[in-house]
């Protein structure tokens, strides 16, 4: 007979930004499945929307609180609570909040009703923070997997629709693969160090670097191909484009925002964390593929047609930006990637704001070509103003959000001595900036269709895009409260208490 | 009151684009308004200035971003005073005086004032800024607003040409900016504090020859693309070509000037010893532009595309002067880039004005127009004879000077050089024949004259071209004392010996005569 169930203690303060999520996720459910009517469908992005402001309080909460203590991590271990998660959480939730306000305007017009996209959106952010949150690499492929298969059935919410099932089934199929990937990974993990817990792992790591490598350096590659191909760095990008592509817009906006921030969240912290003994061996490899990602997503976003794939090639390239500050691995490095991420989702979420309004229901949801902004500006100003400014931060020009971004990851790259990497990324910035350029072009100077239908802004994606290009040119202006703010969160080694 | 430069108009843009569409009018005289207000302002600053002092003057510094080390620091000396103050007076110039071709697909005054104000800002705040971070940006920030004018209301294949232009120079930036980041982050190495402050950069580094060599030659890039410097010239007579009038002048009077002040202030002065060491390329580059622009420019058929070539001509000057290193081409090369300023953008102002006429600027349908127009022909034949560098105008002052100075250090190049003078004569007053002499036929003999607004318009650029020519003096001696201290600088920090065999002084009497 053994004593009682050790019952590890739960620090519920710190675990607000994940438990207001699935609580309000659960709710929904409940409510949609007992109170009749289309009231609970009526009140559901709202609802959606206080939920992600309560999980966005408790971080912040959390931040403050952090600023004081010192991090630690709760549940037996499995889950860090510091200011790095902290902001990640702060960031999915934020694209949580902005991914809603664009569903209404898009559900409606297809005849979708119920809360399913609404609650799934809610539950895979809750796997993003648990996956940023997570101290443990069994909470880690949790999280991931939270994340990943709501993402599955949201990619395929339009299911009647040919592209939407390609979408569905790829996602599927090549994410599941990938799991796959991670969770071997994690098994030779344990074999290698004989824990599964970050802390534990990299106080063992630091202490003796065992002599033959082999199992470790296995297992944390078999970890970052898991990883990288949710964040969708070449060469584990294949999904991306016709993902991006066949999912709902505002589905397709948070999977570029928040799915990525989460799964970037995963890999900054067992990289600069846990696994910072081995910086020699990883290093090489994030260089690789950050410099695939910058080339590859740069050229080939200009080859395109349709625009949903030129925003999902293009954001292969940050994607590349993000990872130089990985590759530098630095207090700088880290705050350079975090904040390019926070700006990122708003860039990304706006971009895709835009293609929601201008999808138009029926058999078209399938193609959306570039045609499609012809002579924008004469038709909506300003749409295409606030496009125009979306576009040209992810560009980098100064006074937005993605020049300070880009020049912060980039100093991050030189101040390692990686000139090449950083040559490299700007150059291909200019190759993305002119399909940004032709995008911009096609709205301001080629005349519209005089047979195109009437473009009707809805008043969520309206506030959604307000948000992101209000947020985008604050930070380009003043940007040194968020700077501050991620470099702040750099995530640290937290032993088990 | 630097800031105020920059500001202003910024501001004046934001205004601008807010008014409503019913009153689109008012935008313009709003802009205009705006950019008159900042170009008193920059007149202005002749009365704080003080001459002999070879220092940053009126200096704001303001913390901006805290946590990258960069502020807001402005100043100017003699070598941005004047290039502010050609700043100031171009913009409300061809605001008031160009009105935008009407053909425009979708003409919108109120967005054309606000891209030539948000431009203003980008260029003045270029020319003040004394933080690295700061000039980077309104270095890439004026690409925006040229875009758009170039793009929106250009002629013929204008997207074209825009796009070319934008990425040809962001390339260069490219480059520019891992540069600005190498130095800021190899002087934090060394010293432990992170700062894109000029000064205190360029007075407390000490890098490797190599590090310093390489990070000169980013620099260079994206200075070499915005000059432009041969071979890298060929985005030029396409945007010019293709631009608004309006976009022509300011490209050639002001911004094309960023790439070579971005010589002279940044990497010069960072990196003398790589500056020395790379002189002779740059040199030759230079010289190789002259000649090759000229010829060029002789045969071209589209009178504006000639003056785009003649201004990679000029710039070829400038750059010889600059890399000769000595006090009078030095001097030169700075009289050179306002001059240039002044008398190419008055150039193109008038081909406008023709175009307006005649709708066309190809030289062979073109002829006679001094018997139709002959107030045009005059003020053509005085802006002319000031790019061509007769004495006693201001076209003279900076490129003998060029020429005295470099003669000393690069005496066989400038032999070659002064053949661009001849070349320049040469093609210009071909031109001149081709299109003004002769008897006028069809629509070339029923053109108008010139009406009051764009007398008014070349009233002040003919003042500075004649100003400039007879009396140089008020210019040279602020620009002098800048220039001197920059000789010191790069004396003290580099193998290359200025040569003292002649007291500066006695060259500028020489060209007071």
């Amino acid at each position: 007979m053994t004593g009682p169930i050790d019952v590890p203690a739960v620090d519920w303060a710190g675990l607000l930004p994940i438990t207001s999520l699935v609580v309000g996720a659960v709710l929904a459910l409940l409510a949609a499945a007992m109170v009749p009517g289309r009231l609970v469908e009526r009140v559901a992005p709202a609802f959606t929307l206080s939920v992600a402001l309560v999980s966005m309080g408790g971080s912040v909460a959390l931040w403050q609180r952090l600023g004081d203590d010192a991090p630690f991590a709760t549940i037996g271990g499995a889950v860090a609570v510091d200011r790095f998660g902290a902001f990640v959480a702060l960031a999915v939730a934020a694209a949580i909040v902005l991914s809603t306000l664009l569903a209404p305007g898009w559900l409606r017009p297809r005849g979708h009703s119920g809360v399913e996209l609404y609650v799934l959106l809610l539950l895979s952010g809750a796997g993003g923070v648990v996956l940023a949150m997570a101290n443990d690499l069994v909470v880690l492929f949790l999280g991931l997997e939270i994340l990943s298969i709501s993402l599955y059935v949201l990619a395929g919410y339009d299911v009647a629709r040919r592209g939407a099932r390609e979408a569905a089934l790829k996602y599927f199929v090549l994410g599941g693969f990938s799991s796959a990937f991670l969770l071997y990974g994690i098994a030779l993990l344990y074999g290698a160090t004989g824990t599964t817990n970050l802390g534990r792992m990299g106080d063992f790591l630091a202490g003796n670097l065992p002599r033959q490598q082999g199992l470790l350096l296995a297992g944390l590659a078999l970890l970052m191909v898991g990883l990288a191909f949710k964040v969708a760095a070449v060469p584990f990008h294949n999904w991306a484009p016709d993902v991006y592509q066949g999912s709902p817009p505002p589905v397709t906006a948070f999977m570029a925002s928040a799915a990525k921030a989460a799964g970037f969240a995963g890999i900054l912290r067992l990289l600069v964390t846990t696994f910072a003994p081995l910086q020699v061996d990883w290093r090489p490899v994030v260089w690789v593929l950050a410099l695939a990602s910058l080339v590859l997503g740069s050229v080939l976003a200009i080859v395109q047609d349709d625009v949903r794939r030129m925003l999902a090639y293009s954001s292969i390239g940050h994607v590349g930006f993000i990872l130089l500050g990985v590759y530098a691995g630095s207090a700088r490095g880290v705050g350079g990637s975090l904040f390019y991420l926070a700006a990122y989702t708003f860039m990304v979420v706006g971009s895709f704001g835009v293609v929601t309004v201008l999808s138009t229901p029926g058999g078209d949801d399938d193609r959306h070509p570039l045609s499609t902004y012809r002579g924008l500006a004469a038709r909506r100003p300003l749409l295409a103003g606030a496009f125009t400014i979306l576009l040209l931060a992810q560009a980098g020009v100064p006074f937005t959000s993605g020049f300070v971004a880009k020049f912060v990851v980039i100093g991050a790259a030189v101040e390692e001595g990686t000139y090449v990497l950083a040559v490299v990324a700007m150059l291909t910035s200019v190759i993305s900036a002119s399909m940004y350029l032709r995008i911009v072009l096609t709205m301001y100077l080629v005349d519209p269709d005089p047979r195109a239908a009437r473009i009707a802004v809805p008043a969520g994606a309206a506030v959604c895009l307000a948000l992101a290009v209000g947020v985008t040119v604050l930070a380009g202006f003043v940007p040194s409260a968020a700077l501050d703010a991620a470099r702040d969160a750099m995530p640290v080694l937290l032993g088990s208490p | 009151m630097l800031s105020a430069l920059v500001i202003v108009p910024a501001v004046a843009a934001v205004l601008v684009a807010l008014v409503p569409a019913r009153h689109a009018p008012l935008a313009r005289w709003l802009g205009v308004a705006a950019a008159t207000g900042v170009g008193v302002l920059s007149v202005g600053l002749l009365w704080p200035f003080e001459v002999g002092d070879p220092g940053f003057q009126l200096v704001v510094d303001r913390s901006w971003i805290a946590e990258l080390g960069v502020s807001w620091h402005l100043g100017v000396d003699g070598i941005s005073l004047f290039l502010v103050l050609l700043t100031g007076v171009l913009f409300p110039l061809v605001m008031a005086g160009v009105s935008p071709h009407a053909e425009a697909a979708h003409h919108d005054a109120r967005a054309y004032t606000a891209w030539l104000l948000v431009l203003e800002a980008g260029c003045m705040g270029a020319f003040l800024a004394l933080d690295l971070f700061v000039f980077f940006v309104m270095f890439e920030v004026v690409l925006v607003p040229m875009y758009f004018l170039i793009g929106g209301w250009g002629y013929g294949e204008s997207s074209k040409a825009a796009t070319k232009f934008f990425l040809f120079t962001m390339a260069g930036s490219a480059f520019l900016l891992v540069g600005v980041l190498a130095v800021a982050f190899l002087n934090q190495r060394a010293t432990g504090t992170l700062t894109f402050d000029l000064v205190t950069l360029a007075e407390h580094q000490e890098l490797a020859t190599g590090t310093g060599r390489w990070l000169f030659l980013a620099f260079a890039a994206a200075f070499a693309v915005k000059t432009p410097i041969f071979p890298l010239h060929t985005w030029l007579p396409d945007a010019h070509t293709q631009a608004p009038t309006a976009g022509s002048v300011i490209l050639a009077g002001v911004m094309l000037k960023l790439g070579t002040y971005g010589f002279l202030r940044f990497a010069i002065y960072l990196f003398p010893e790589a500056a020395a060491y790379f002189a002779p390329l740059l040199v030759t580059l230079g010289v190789i532009g002259i000649v090759y622009a000229a010829v060029v420019a002789a045969v071209q058929p589209d009178l504006k595309r000639l003056i785009a070539y003649s201004s990679v001509a000029h710039l070829g000057f400038i750059v010889l002067g600059l890399f000769a290193f000595t006090r009078q081409s030095l001097t030169g090369s700075v009289v050179q880039m306002v001059s240039h300023g002044v008398s190419t953008g008055a150039l193109f102002l008038l081909v406008g004005m023709i175009y307006e006429r005649r709708h066309t600027r190809e030289v062979a349908k073109l002829g006679g127009l001094q018997k139709s127009a002959p107030v045009l022909a005059a003020t053509f034949t005085i802006v002319m004879f000031s790019s061509i560098g007769l004495p006693g105008l201001n076209g003279f002052v900076g490129e003998f000077l060029i020429l005295l100075g470099s003669f000393e250090t690069r005496r066989w190049w400038v032999v070659v050089a002064t053949t661009g003078v001849i070349l320049a004569a040469v093609y210009l007053l071909w031109a001149y024949q081709r299109v003004f002499h002769g008897t006028p036929e069809g629509e070339n003999a029923r053109m108008p004259d010139l009406t009051l607004r764009e007398g008014l318009v070349l009233v002040p650029l003919l003042a500075a071209i004649v100003f400039m020519g007879v009396y140089p003096r008020p210019v040279l001696d602020r620009v002098q004392p800048a220039v001197d201290r920059l000789v010191r600088h790069i004396d003290d920090r580099s193998s290359f010996d200025e040569p003292e065999p002649e007291p500066a002084p006695a060259a500028s009497t020489e060209v007071e005569r």
